[in-house]
Protein backbone atom coordinates (compact mmCIF):
# COMPACT_ATOMS: atom_id res chain seq x y z
CA UNK A 1 0.00 0.00 0.00
CA UNK A 2 1.79 3.53 -1.23
CA UNK A 3 0.51 6.49 -0.05
CA UNK A 4 -0.52 7.22 -2.97
CA UNK A 5 -2.63 4.12 -3.80
CA UNK A 6 -4.38 5.04 -0.34
CA UNK A 7 -4.79 8.35 -1.41
CA UNK A 8 -6.69 7.60 -4.68
CA UNK A 9 -8.68 4.75 -3.02
CA UNK A 10 -9.88 7.27 -0.33
CA UNK A 11 -10.98 9.26 -3.34
CA UNK A 12 -13.04 6.53 -4.95
CA UNK A 13 -14.77 5.77 -1.95
CA UNK A 14 -15.78 9.65 -1.62
CA UNK A 15 -16.84 9.29 -5.53
CA UNK A 16 -18.58 6.62 -4.80
CA UNK A 17 -20.41 8.11 -1.68
CA UNK A 18 -21.22 11.34 -3.50
CA UNK A 19 -23.18 9.76 -6.14
CA UNK A 20 -25.16 7.73 -3.62
CA UNK A 21 -26.00 10.42 -1.61
CA UNK A 22 -27.58 12.89 -4.79
CA UNK A 23 -29.40 9.09 -5.95
CA UNK A 24 -30.53 8.56 -1.95
CA UNK A 25 -31.91 12.58 -2.03
CA UNK A 26 -33.50 12.19 -5.33
CA UNK A 27 -35.24 8.35 -4.51
CA UNK A 28 -36.32 10.09 -1.41
CA UNK A 29 -38.12 13.07 -2.86
CA UNK A 30 -39.57 10.54 -5.22
CA UNK A 31 -41.55 8.70 -2.36
CA UNK A 32 -42.68 11.62 -1.08
CA UNK A 33 -43.73 13.79 -3.20
CA UNK A 34 -47.36 13.71 -5.22
CA UNK A 35 -47.24 13.09 -9.59
CA UNK A 36 -50.02 14.76 -11.37
CA UNK A 37 -48.89 15.37 -14.73
CA UNK A 38 -51.17 17.29 -17.43
CA UNK A 39 -50.05 18.35 -20.82
CA UNK A 40 -50.46 22.15 -19.88
CA UNK A 41 -47.85 21.45 -16.83
CA UNK A 42 -45.31 19.40 -18.77
CA UNK A 43 -44.88 22.20 -21.67
CA UNK A 44 -41.88 24.50 -22.21
CA UNK A 45 -42.18 27.10 -19.84
CA UNK A 46 -41.33 30.84 -21.68
CA UNK A 47 -43.25 33.24 -19.67
CA UNK A 48 -46.75 32.05 -20.40
CA UNK A 49 -46.79 32.14 -24.32
CA UNK A 50 -46.55 29.14 -26.51
CA UNK A 51 -43.25 28.25 -27.67
CA UNK A 52 -42.14 29.45 -30.82
CA UNK A 53 -40.09 28.17 -33.97
CA UNK A 54 -36.49 25.78 -33.34
CA UNK A 55 -35.09 25.63 -29.83
CA UNK A 56 -32.35 23.20 -30.68
CA UNK A 57 -30.83 26.15 -33.10
CA UNK A 58 -26.87 25.70 -34.07
CA UNK A 59 -25.45 28.57 -32.12
CA UNK A 60 -23.57 31.42 -33.02
CA UNK A 61 -20.10 31.15 -34.43
CA UNK A 62 -17.78 33.33 -32.21
CA UNK A 63 -18.50 30.42 -29.69
CA UNK A 64 -16.03 28.44 -31.99
CA UNK A 65 -12.96 31.07 -31.80
CA UNK A 66 -13.44 31.34 -27.79
CA UNK A 67 -13.28 27.47 -27.60
CA UNK A 68 -9.84 27.29 -30.14
CA UNK A 69 -7.99 30.67 -27.86
CA UNK A 70 -9.37 28.41 -24.75
CA UNK A 71 -7.79 24.96 -25.76
CA UNK A 72 -4.44 26.50 -26.68
CA UNK A 73 -4.29 28.30 -23.49
CA UNK A 74 -5.59 25.67 -20.91
CA UNK A 75 -2.69 23.61 -22.78
CA UNK A 76 -0.51 25.83 -22.29
CA UNK A 77 -0.91 26.11 -18.67
CA UNK A 78 -1.34 22.41 -17.91
CA UNK A 79 2.67 22.78 -19.47
CA UNK A 80 3.34 25.17 -17.15
CA UNK A 81 2.00 23.53 -13.86
CA UNK A 82 5.07 20.69 -14.08
CA UNK A 83 7.29 23.43 -14.61
CA UNK A 84 5.88 25.61 -11.89
CA UNK A 85 6.59 22.67 -9.30
CA UNK A 86 9.64 22.20 -10.38
CA UNK A 87 10.77 25.96 -10.45
CA UNK A 88 12.79 26.20 -7.08
CA UNK A 89 15.13 23.15 -8.61
CA UNK A 90 15.48 24.23 -11.92
CA UNK A 91 18.25 27.03 -12.81
CA UNK A 92 17.49 30.04 -14.90
CA UNK A 93 17.93 28.53 -17.73
CA UNK A 94 14.72 26.95 -17.38
CA UNK A 95 13.09 30.57 -16.05
CA UNK A 96 14.25 32.03 -19.15
CA UNK A 97 12.57 29.30 -21.33
CA UNK A 98 9.28 29.60 -19.92
CA UNK A 99 9.54 33.43 -20.02
CA UNK A 100 9.94 32.54 -23.90
CA UNK A 101 7.06 29.93 -23.90
CA UNK A 102 4.54 32.38 -22.32
CA UNK A 103 5.31 35.21 -24.71
CA UNK A 104 5.19 32.75 -27.50
CA UNK A 105 1.60 32.66 -26.78
CA UNK A 106 1.40 35.86 -25.67
CA UNK A 107 2.13 37.19 -29.07
CA UNK A 108 -1.07 34.75 -30.05
CA UNK A 109 -3.39 36.41 -27.62
CA UNK A 110 -2.16 39.58 -29.39
CA UNK A 111 -2.99 38.22 -32.67
CA UNK A 112 -6.50 37.00 -31.76
CA UNK A 113 -7.04 40.10 -30.46
CA UNK A 114 -6.56 42.13 -32.99
CA UNK A 115 -8.26 39.67 -35.70
CA UNK A 116 -11.19 40.61 -33.63
CA UNK A 117 -11.70 36.83 -32.23
CA UNK A 118 -12.46 38.08 -28.95
CA UNK A 119 -14.72 40.62 -29.79
CA UNK A 120 -18.14 39.06 -28.86
CA UNK A 121 -21.05 40.02 -31.86
CA UNK B 1 -6.45 -7.32 -2.23
CA UNK B 2 -4.03 -6.77 0.60
CA UNK B 3 -5.31 -7.51 4.11
CA UNK B 4 -5.32 -3.41 5.59
CA UNK B 5 -7.81 -2.04 2.49
CA UNK B 6 -11.12 -2.86 4.15
CA UNK B 7 -9.89 -1.21 7.01
CA UNK B 8 -8.55 1.76 4.51
CA UNK B 9 -12.58 1.49 2.98
CA UNK B 10 -13.96 1.54 5.76
CA UNK B 11 -12.37 4.61 7.39
CA UNK B 12 -13.14 6.47 3.99
CA UNK B 13 -16.24 5.61 4.01
CA UNK B 14 -16.73 7.26 7.44
CA UNK B 15 -14.93 10.15 6.87
CA UNK B 16 -16.88 10.96 2.85
CA UNK B 17 -20.39 10.53 5.37
CA UNK B 18 -19.01 13.12 7.83
CA UNK B 19 -17.96 15.36 5.28
CA UNK B 20 -21.02 15.27 3.06
CA UNK B 21 -23.08 15.68 6.14
CA UNK B 22 -21.02 18.62 7.20
CA UNK B 23 -21.62 20.09 3.78
CA UNK B 24 -25.42 19.53 3.85
CA UNK B 25 -25.43 21.29 6.98
CA UNK B 26 -23.23 24.71 6.25
CA UNK B 27 -25.29 24.85 2.51
CA UNK B 28 -28.43 25.14 4.79
CA UNK B 29 -26.51 27.78 7.23
CA UNK B 30 -25.20 29.63 4.26
CA UNK B 31 -28.49 29.99 2.61
CA UNK B 32 -29.66 31.57 5.80
CA UNK B 33 -26.61 33.46 6.47
CA UNK B 34 -26.86 34.66 2.84
CA UNK B 35 -30.41 35.93 3.42
CA UNK B 36 -30.18 37.56 6.60
CA UNK B 37 -26.94 39.44 5.16
CA UNK B 38 -28.86 40.47 2.55
CA UNK B 39 -31.77 41.55 4.11
CA UNK B 40 -29.71 43.62 6.53
CA UNK B 41 -27.91 45.46 3.31
CA UNK B 42 -31.50 45.92 2.22
CA UNK B 43 -32.43 47.89 5.08
CA UNK B 44 -34.67 44.84 5.71
CA UNK B 45 -34.69 42.18 8.05
CA UNK B 46 -34.36 38.68 6.49
CA UNK B 47 -36.03 35.65 7.64
CA UNK B 48 -36.71 35.45 11.37
CA UNK B 49 -39.67 33.28 11.76
CA UNK B 50 -39.19 30.00 11.74
CA UNK B 51 -36.96 28.53 14.70
CA UNK B 52 -35.00 30.62 16.67
CA UNK B 53 -33.84 33.82 14.71
CA UNK B 54 -35.36 31.94 12.01
CA UNK B 55 -32.11 29.29 12.14
CA UNK B 56 -34.69 26.78 10.53
CA UNK B 57 -36.16 28.78 8.10
CA UNK B 58 -33.92 27.03 5.43
CA UNK B 59 -34.12 23.43 6.76
CA UNK B 60 -38.21 23.92 6.68
CA UNK B 61 -37.45 25.44 2.91
CA UNK B 62 -35.10 21.77 2.41
CA UNK B 63 -38.20 19.69 3.30
CA UNK B 64 -40.49 21.40 1.28
CA UNK B 65 -38.56 20.78 -1.85
CA UNK B 66 -38.45 17.63 -0.58
CA UNK B 67 -42.15 16.92 -1.22
CA UNK B 68 -42.43 19.28 -4.54
CA UNK B 69 -43.86 17.93 -7.81
CA UNK B 70 -41.22 17.23 -10.38
CA UNK B 71 -41.26 17.97 -13.58
CA UNK B 72 -39.63 16.73 -16.18
CA UNK B 73 -40.81 19.06 -19.21
CA UNK B 74 -42.91 17.03 -22.22
CA UNK B 75 -40.25 18.06 -24.75
CA UNK B 76 -37.41 17.88 -22.82
CA UNK B 77 -34.30 15.22 -23.67
CA UNK B 78 -35.05 12.88 -20.52
CA UNK B 79 -31.57 11.35 -20.20
CA UNK B 80 -29.72 14.52 -19.93
CA UNK B 81 -32.33 16.26 -18.45
CA UNK B 82 -32.13 13.93 -15.26
CA UNK B 83 -28.24 13.85 -15.36
CA UNK B 84 -27.35 17.14 -15.40
CA UNK B 85 -27.94 18.04 -11.35
CA UNK B 86 -26.18 14.93 -10.50
CA UNK B 87 -23.21 15.97 -12.98
CA UNK B 88 -23.03 19.72 -11.28
CA UNK B 89 -23.55 18.64 -7.85
CA UNK B 90 -20.47 15.94 -8.22
CA UNK B 91 -18.34 18.44 -9.50
CA UNK B 92 -19.51 20.94 -6.24
CA UNK B 93 -19.06 18.55 -4.18
CA UNK B 94 -15.57 17.41 -5.27
CA UNK B 95 -13.27 20.26 -4.23
CA UNK B 96 -13.90 19.23 -0.34
CA UNK B 97 -12.09 16.02 -1.07
CA UNK B 98 -9.07 17.91 -0.98
CA UNK B 99 -9.39 21.04 1.79
CA UNK B 100 -7.23 20.23 4.63
CA UNK B 101 -8.69 21.40 8.12
CA UNK B 102 -5.68 20.34 9.81
CA UNK B 103 -1.86 19.06 8.90
CA UNK B 104 -3.51 15.45 8.98
CA UNK B 105 -7.51 16.00 9.30
CA UNK B 106 -8.15 16.14 5.60
CA UNK B 107 -10.41 13.31 3.51
CA UNK B 108 -7.98 12.89 0.55
CA UNK B 109 -4.45 14.49 0.94
CA UNK B 110 -3.52 14.52 -3.22
CA UNK B 111 -0.37 14.82 -4.66
CA UNK B 112 -2.25 16.94 -7.08
CA UNK B 113 -4.62 18.60 -5.02
CA UNK B 114 -4.82 22.12 -7.24
CA UNK B 115 -5.02 20.52 -10.38
CA UNK B 116 -7.55 18.24 -8.99
CA UNK B 117 -9.69 21.08 -7.58
CA UNK B 118 -9.44 22.75 -11.21
CA UNK B 119 -10.75 20.10 -13.28
CA UNK B 120 -13.64 19.44 -11.29
CA UNK B 121 -14.29 22.57 -10.93
CA UNK B 122 -14.74 23.03 -14.79
CA UNK B 123 -16.67 19.41 -14.46
CA UNK B 124 -20.04 21.66 -13.83
CA UNK B 125 -19.70 23.33 -17.18
CA UNK B 126 -20.70 20.43 -18.49
CA UNK B 127 -23.52 20.23 -16.22
CA UNK B 128 -24.94 23.76 -16.96
CA UNK B 129 -24.22 22.76 -20.79
CA UNK B 130 -26.56 19.56 -20.64
CA UNK B 131 -29.33 21.27 -18.25
CA UNK B 132 -29.62 24.25 -20.88
CA UNK B 133 -29.67 21.68 -23.98
CA UNK B 134 -31.89 19.23 -22.42
CA UNK B 135 -34.58 21.89 -21.12
CA UNK B 136 -35.71 22.66 -24.72
CA UNK B 137 -36.25 26.00 -23.59
CA UNK B 138 -35.09 28.96 -25.06
CA UNK B 139 -34.51 30.26 -21.40
CA UNK B 140 -32.07 27.38 -20.42
CA UNK B 141 -30.21 27.03 -23.64
CA UNK B 142 -29.48 30.80 -23.75
CA UNK B 143 -28.66 30.49 -19.50
CA UNK B 144 -26.60 26.81 -20.67
CA UNK B 145 -24.23 28.45 -23.68
CA UNK B 146 -23.82 31.81 -21.06
CA UNK B 147 -22.20 29.69 -19.05
CA UNK B 148 -19.85 27.00 -20.88
CA UNK B 149 -19.00 31.01 -22.68
CA UNK B 150 -18.35 32.18 -19.27
CA UNK B 151 -16.16 29.34 -17.31
CA UNK B 152 -14.07 28.47 -20.48
CA UNK B 153 -13.16 32.44 -19.92
CA UNK B 154 -12.12 32.48 -16.76
CA UNK B 155 -10.91 28.93 -16.42
CA UNK B 156 -7.79 30.62 -17.85
CA UNK B 157 -6.67 33.47 -15.76
CA UNK B 158 -7.77 31.12 -12.04
CA UNK B 159 -5.49 27.97 -13.49
CA UNK B 160 -2.51 30.57 -14.56
CA UNK B 161 -3.54 32.55 -10.57
CA UNK B 162 -2.78 29.47 -8.86
CA UNK B 163 0.54 28.80 -10.34
CA UNK B 164 2.04 31.80 -8.64
CA UNK B 165 1.37 29.88 -5.42
CA UNK B 166 2.42 26.32 -6.89
CA UNK B 167 6.15 28.40 -7.83
CA UNK B 168 5.80 29.24 -4.17
CA UNK B 169 5.45 25.98 -2.63
CA UNK B 170 7.13 23.94 -4.93
CA UNK B 171 4.02 21.33 -4.07
CA UNK B 172 0.22 20.68 -5.61
CA UNK B 173 -1.03 19.29 -2.66
CA UNK B 174 -2.98 21.13 -0.18
CA UNK B 175 -1.35 20.10 3.43
CA UNK B 176 2.08 21.21 1.97
CA UNK B 177 1.21 24.35 0.77
CA UNK B 178 -0.55 25.50 3.61
CA UNK B 179 2.68 23.99 5.81
CA UNK B 180 4.90 26.58 3.43
CA UNK B 181 2.81 29.34 4.60
CA UNK B 182 3.90 29.16 8.11
CA UNK B 183 6.47 31.48 7.47
CA UNK B 184 3.51 34.33 5.77
CA UNK B 185 0.40 33.84 3.87
CA UNK B 186 0.39 33.53 0.21
CA UNK B 187 -1.44 36.61 -0.16
CA UNK B 188 1.49 39.10 1.41
CA UNK B 189 3.90 37.62 -1.50
CA UNK B 190 0.56 36.93 -4.01
CA UNK B 191 -1.76 39.61 -3.93
CA UNK B 192 -2.30 40.06 -7.70
CA UNK B 193 -2.83 36.38 -7.52
CA UNK B 194 -5.57 36.05 -5.09
CA UNK B 195 -7.34 39.07 -6.47
CA UNK B 196 -7.23 37.32 -9.91
CA UNK B 197 -7.94 33.39 -8.46
CA UNK B 198 -11.16 34.73 -5.84
CA UNK B 199 -12.59 37.01 -9.44
CA UNK B 200 -12.31 33.96 -11.88
CA UNK B 201 -13.49 31.43 -8.90
CA UNK B 202 -16.76 34.01 -8.74
CA UNK B 203 -17.25 33.71 -12.26
CA UNK B 204 -16.69 30.12 -12.41
CA UNK B 205 -19.26 29.55 -9.68
CA UNK B 206 -21.73 31.89 -10.99
CA UNK B 207 -22.12 33.84 -8.31
CA UNK B 208 -22.85 37.88 -8.83
CA UNK B 209 -21.59 40.26 -10.16
CA UNK B 210 -21.08 37.01 -13.01
CA UNK B 211 -24.39 35.04 -12.39
CA UNK B 212 -25.38 35.42 -16.05
CA UNK B 213 -25.98 31.76 -16.73
CA UNK B 214 -29.02 32.30 -13.99
CA UNK B 215 -30.06 36.41 -14.87
CA UNK B 216 -33.39 35.76 -13.58
CA UNK B 217 -34.50 39.54 -14.48
CA UNK B 218 -33.53 38.11 -18.46
CA UNK B 219 -33.80 34.50 -18.37
CA UNK B 220 -36.36 33.60 -15.58
CA UNK B 221 -33.68 31.05 -14.11
CA UNK B 222 -31.58 30.57 -17.06
CA UNK B 223 -30.27 26.73 -17.29
CA UNK B 224 -32.37 25.73 -14.63
CA UNK B 225 -35.81 27.31 -15.98
CA UNK B 226 -37.31 24.38 -16.50
CA UNK B 227 -36.24 22.50 -12.84
CA UNK B 228 -38.36 22.10 -10.14
CA UNK B 229 -38.01 19.75 -6.83
CA UNK B 230 -35.17 17.78 -5.59
CA UNK B 231 -33.26 18.21 -9.02
CA UNK B 232 -33.59 21.86 -8.47
CA UNK B 233 -32.51 21.61 -5.02
CA UNK B 234 -29.15 19.94 -6.03
CA UNK B 235 -28.65 22.96 -8.63
CA UNK B 236 -28.56 24.93 -5.49
CA UNK B 237 -26.76 22.88 -3.10
CA UNK B 238 -24.19 22.84 -5.38
CA UNK B 239 -24.38 26.79 -5.86
CA UNK B 240 -24.02 27.27 -2.19
CA UNK B 241 -21.42 24.31 -2.15
CA UNK B 242 -19.49 26.21 -4.41
CA UNK B 243 -19.71 29.32 -2.55
CA UNK B 244 -17.82 27.22 0.23
CA UNK B 245 -15.62 25.69 -1.49
CA UNK B 246 -13.96 28.43 -3.27
CA UNK B 247 -13.91 30.44 0.12
CA UNK B 248 -12.35 27.41 1.65
CA UNK B 249 -9.78 27.23 -1.20
CA UNK B 250 -8.96 31.12 -1.14
CA UNK B 251 -8.54 30.85 2.47
CA UNK B 252 -6.09 27.34 2.44
CA UNK B 253 -4.15 28.68 -0.68
CA UNK B 254 -3.58 32.32 0.48
CA UNK B 255 -4.42 32.62 4.17
CA UNK B 256 -2.62 30.11 5.40
CA UNK B 257 -5.53 27.76 5.71
CA UNK B 258 -5.83 26.02 9.25
CA UNK B 259 -3.09 28.04 10.56
CA UNK B 260 -3.32 30.38 13.24
CA UNK B 261 -2.38 30.93 17.01
CA UNK B 262 -4.27 29.71 20.19
CA UNK B 263 -7.47 28.50 18.50
CA UNK B 264 -7.61 24.82 17.20
CA UNK B 265 -6.90 24.69 13.10
CA UNK B 266 -10.36 23.92 12.00
CA UNK B 267 -12.07 26.49 13.97
CA UNK B 268 -9.24 29.11 12.11
CA UNK B 269 -10.11 27.54 8.86
CA UNK B 270 -13.83 28.08 9.06
CA UNK B 271 -13.50 31.53 10.53
CA UNK B 272 -11.42 32.59 7.20
CA UNK B 273 -13.51 30.99 5.49
CA UNK B 274 -16.72 32.79 6.72
CA UNK B 275 -14.45 36.24 6.22
CA UNK B 276 -14.66 35.57 2.85
CA UNK B 277 -18.46 34.12 2.33
CA UNK B 278 -19.39 37.11 4.12
CA UNK B 279 -17.34 38.91 1.43
CA UNK B 280 -19.12 37.25 -1.41
CA UNK B 281 -22.35 37.83 -0.04
CA UNK B 282 -21.91 41.77 0.08
CA UNK B 283 -20.34 41.17 -3.46
CA UNK B 284 -24.08 40.23 -3.97
CA UNK B 285 -25.57 43.02 -2.60
CA UNK B 286 -23.78 46.18 -4.01
CA UNK B 287 -22.65 45.18 -7.44
CA UNK B 288 -24.50 45.11 -10.57
CA UNK B 289 -24.38 42.95 -13.22
CA UNK B 290 -22.27 43.41 -16.70
CA UNK B 291 -23.17 42.72 -19.79
CA UNK B 292 -22.11 39.48 -21.48
CA UNK B 293 -19.55 41.03 -23.70
CA UNK B 294 -18.18 43.29 -21.04
CA UNK B 295 -17.92 39.89 -18.88
CA UNK B 296 -16.05 38.19 -21.52
CA UNK B 297 -13.68 41.20 -22.18
CA UNK B 298 -12.88 41.23 -18.40
CA UNK B 299 -11.63 38.39 -18.60
CA UNK B 300 -9.65 37.75 -21.76
CA UNK B 301 -8.99 41.57 -22.14
CA UNK B 302 -7.79 42.18 -18.74
CA UNK B 303 -7.51 39.31 -16.47
CA UNK B 304 -5.57 36.38 -18.51
CA UNK B 305 -2.54 39.06 -19.56
CA UNK B 306 -2.48 40.37 -15.79
CA UNK B 307 -2.37 36.50 -14.92
CA UNK B 308 0.36 35.92 -17.13
CA UNK B 309 2.18 39.38 -15.58
CA UNK B 310 1.39 37.86 -12.13
CA UNK B 311 3.24 34.64 -13.18
CA UNK B 312 6.35 36.62 -15.04
CA UNK B 313 5.96 38.64 -11.11
CA UNK B 314 6.29 35.45 -8.84
CA UNK B 315 9.32 34.25 -10.99
CA UNK B 316 11.13 37.61 -10.31
CA UNK B 317 9.99 36.97 -6.55
CA UNK B 318 11.40 33.82 -5.99
CA UNK B 319 14.76 35.37 -7.02
CA UNK B 320 14.56 38.20 -5.09
CA UNK B 321 13.82 36.26 -2.08
CA UNK B 322 16.45 33.83 -2.54
CA UNK B 323 18.75 37.61 -3.33
CA UNK B 324 18.00 38.34 0.18
CA UNK B 325 18.36 34.76 1.60
CA UNK B 326 14.94 34.59 2.76
CA UNK B 327 14.00 31.37 1.08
Amino acid sequence: MTPDAVAYVRLGVFMFWTVLFTLAALVMARLLRRNRPNPVKLSTYESGLVTRGETWVRFKTSYYLYALAFVIFDLETLFLYPWAVAFRRLGGFAAWEALLFVVTLLLGLGYAWREGALEWK
Amino acid sequence: MPAGWPRVILYASLASLVVLGLVSGIVLFLVYLERRVLGRLQARIGPNRVGPWGLLQTTADALKLLTKEDIVPAEADRILFVLAPLVVFFGAAMAFAVVPAGPRLVLVDLGVGVLFVVGMGSLAMLGYLMAGWASHSKYSLLGGMRAVAQLVSYELPLTLALLGVVILSGSLAATRIVEVQRHGWFILLQPLGFFIYFTAGLAEINRSPFDLPEGESELVGGYHTEYSGMRWALFFLAEYAGVFSLSALAATLYLGGWLGPWLPGPVWLLLKTFALVFAIIWLRGTWLRPRLDQLLSFSWKFLLPLSLVNLAFTAAEVYFLRWLGVA
